[in-house]
This record gives structure tokens, sequence and C-alpha cells, in this order.
């Protein structure tokens, strides 16, 4: 959704979708209440946010009450990855594969200042990649280092939100409207091959 | 064993070793040629006994290269502190420990990414946790890299 149209995040669930015939928003409305309840994380954790995730995986502040349930081993059954942490240069190609063999559709929440921006890693680092965007696109940006277990669950609640955003006719709303981003060839991850860039 | 025993058991196998004074652990500098056979001593020795290495880190000291050597005996659990020195900074070499110390492999392979210190007879000397084609050793005080930001 635009900047301008945002007002506070309860409103975002009231949100006009565009378009589309009572049937298809009624189809719409069940997928995107199931998927949105049933975000499958997966177990990807590159340094100290990871352990507040797996602290909000746990019983005390539960995941698992907002349907964020368990968390899969395997790319190929999570839709949505919590980047938790650190992503440096040597890590990159291996999350870009990660998100590529996950299954559509698939999210990406950057948890931390490290996954937003680098963070305390920003300047004087020879490593660290400045921000998981520059990797993967990214839908939900949760700041704080590390976001306290309840920014976590505010993070996943507002992705659910936005999966309730979408239809059958833009599947993405969230993507499609997301600005591109300028990428310079020779510096993208996109196109890091193991080995050679 | 005080540190004042210790200093002197050394200097009977090792008179040329340089003592620094008013450290937590006993530290001594010994030229690098020496090294090899010095550490092959330190594990050797029955009243020394140092056998463990439980740390290896590079130093940059603009006109050197140095590297540091902790050492630890688990029977008399004593410390030492090994220092040695390179002032070639083209081609800095300093033998390997790996046959007498067998984890010092992974420290020396990282030293080596880092500092660009080569050590000779080192069975696998590859980076360990950098990019395959990473150019350039970070550690060193005069590394640039266009990917840095700086402030
Ligand atoms: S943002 Fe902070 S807590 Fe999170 S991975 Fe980075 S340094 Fe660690």
């Amino acid at each position: 959704m635009k900047f301008d149209e945002f007002r506070d995040n309860d409103s975002l669930e009231l949100f006009k979708k565009p378009g589309g015939n009572i049937l298809l928003t009624t189809i719409d409305d069940i997928i995107d209440w199931g998927r949105s309840n049933s975000i499958w994380p997966l177990t990807f954790a590159t340094s100290c946010c990871g352990i507040e995730m797996m602290a909000t995986g746990a019983s005390r502040h539960d995941f698992a009450r907002f349907g964020i349930e368990v968390y899969r081993a395997s790319p190929r059954q999570a839709d949505v990855i919590v980047v938790a942490g650190t992503i440096v240069r040597k890590m990159a190609p291996v999350l870009k594969r990660l998100y590529d063999q996950m299954s559509e559709p698939k999210y990406v929440i950057a948890m931390g200042a490290c996954a937003v921006s680098g963070g305390p890693f920003y300047y004087n680092s020879y490593s660290v990649v400045r921000g998981v965007e520059e990797v993967i696109p990214v839908d939900v940006y949760i700041p704080g280092c590390p976001p306290r277990p309840e920014a976590l669950l505010y993070g996943v609640m507002q992705l659910q939100r936005k999966i309730k955003l979408e239809t059958m006719s833009d599947p993405r709303t969230a993507d499609t409207q997301r600005p591109k981003k300028e990428i310079d060839p020779e510096t993208d991850f996109n196109n890091y091959q193991f080995g050679i860039r | 064993m005080t540190n004042d025993q210790l200093k002197e058991k050394i200097t009977a196998i090792e008179p040329e070793a340089v003592f620094s004074e008013n450290k937590q652990y006993l530290t001594l500098s010994i030229p690098k040629e020496k090294l090899f056979a010095f550490a092959e001593k330190l594990k050797g020795s029955e009243a020394l006994k140092f056998d463990f290495l439980f740390n290896i880190t590079g130093v940059d000291r603009q006109k050197s290269l140095e590297v540091v050597y902790h050492l630890d005996s688990s029977v008399y659990r004593h410390v030492l502190v090994v220092k040695t020195e390179t002032t070639d900074r083209e081609n800095p070499r300093i033998d390997s420990v790996c046959s007498i110390w067998h984890t010092a492999e992974f420290h020396e392979r990282e030293v080596f990414e880092l500092f660009g210190i080569k050590f000779n007879n080192h069975p696998d000397l590859r980076r360990l946790l950098l990019e395959d084609d990473h150019v350039g050793y970070p550690f060193r005080k005069d590394y640039v890299d266009d990917n840095i930001v700086q402030r």
C-alpha cells in the first residue's frame, strides 16, 4: 500500500481490495485467512537475533498463538524466512539460494538492525552485507538490536495483515507495490554464483 | 609453578628468549627461526609439558607482523605466551606448529586469511572464514576495500 494511505494498523485489515467480484473476493478472504494464520518459518538464524527468535518461539511468548507455527528445517516447506542476524558476504549466496528454494507464496521478515541495514556493522566492516534487501526482497522490517520478542510478534502480525490484502488477481499486493530498487549487476547478489562473483 | 620458576626453566632450554615484564602470563619473544625447535621443546620437556595450544593471534605492528601463541599445560596448569615476529610485510613467513599441536591448523588458517602470514609446512593453508575470492588481508592496518564505509 502507498505510504499516504496508511492510517493505523487496524485499518489495514479494512483496506479496500482492488476489483474482483463477490465470489472471488470471498474465496480470497478464505485463502488469505488460512494463509495468514499458518505461516511456517524457516529455521534460519545467523547470530544473536536468532536467540531472540527462539525465545519468541518458546513457551513464554509463544509464536504459535499467532499461527506462525512450527519451524521448518526445509525451505521447501516454509512460508516465511525470518532473517534473524547478521548476513555476511559469504552467507549471502546461501541465503539467496534458500530463498529461491522456498515455494511461493513466500515472505521475508528482516529482523534486527543487521538484517535491516547492516546495523552495528554498517561502518568499517569488510564482510557484512548492508541490509538483507541487497540479497532478497523484504516484506517486514523489524528494528532493534535485538528486537524484543514483542517486536517480532508485532512484525509477524504486520505480515499477516499484509497477507490479508492479497487477492487472486494480484497475488502479492505487497510485492508489486514495493518500489523497485535500481540494481547494479556488478555488485548484485542475485547474480552471485557460488564461488564466482 | 610460579612465573619465576617457569622463567628459570625456560631460560635453561632457550637462553635467547626475551621476557616481558608485568604481564598476567609469562610472556616471551623469540626469533622466528628458533620458534619451531623451541615449541617442540616446550611440549616435549618433562618439566614443562605445554600440551595445549589454546590460541594463536596475529598482530599488525605496522613495522612488523607478530604472531602470538598461548600455551597451557593440562598437567601443571601453567600458561605461557610466546611471541614471534617478521618484518617482511610482502611475503611474511613463519614456521607452522601444526605438527606439534594439531589445533594450530585452524588457528593458522585464520591468521593467514586475516593477516596474510604464510605458515611454512602447513598441511592445508586455505581461507577459513572469508569468501574464497576475497582480496587482501582485512586485519592489516593498511587494508583498503571499496566495500567499506568509513566513519
Ligand atoms: S541486530 Fe544486534 S542482536 Fe541482531 S544480529 Fe545484529 S548485532 Fe545481533
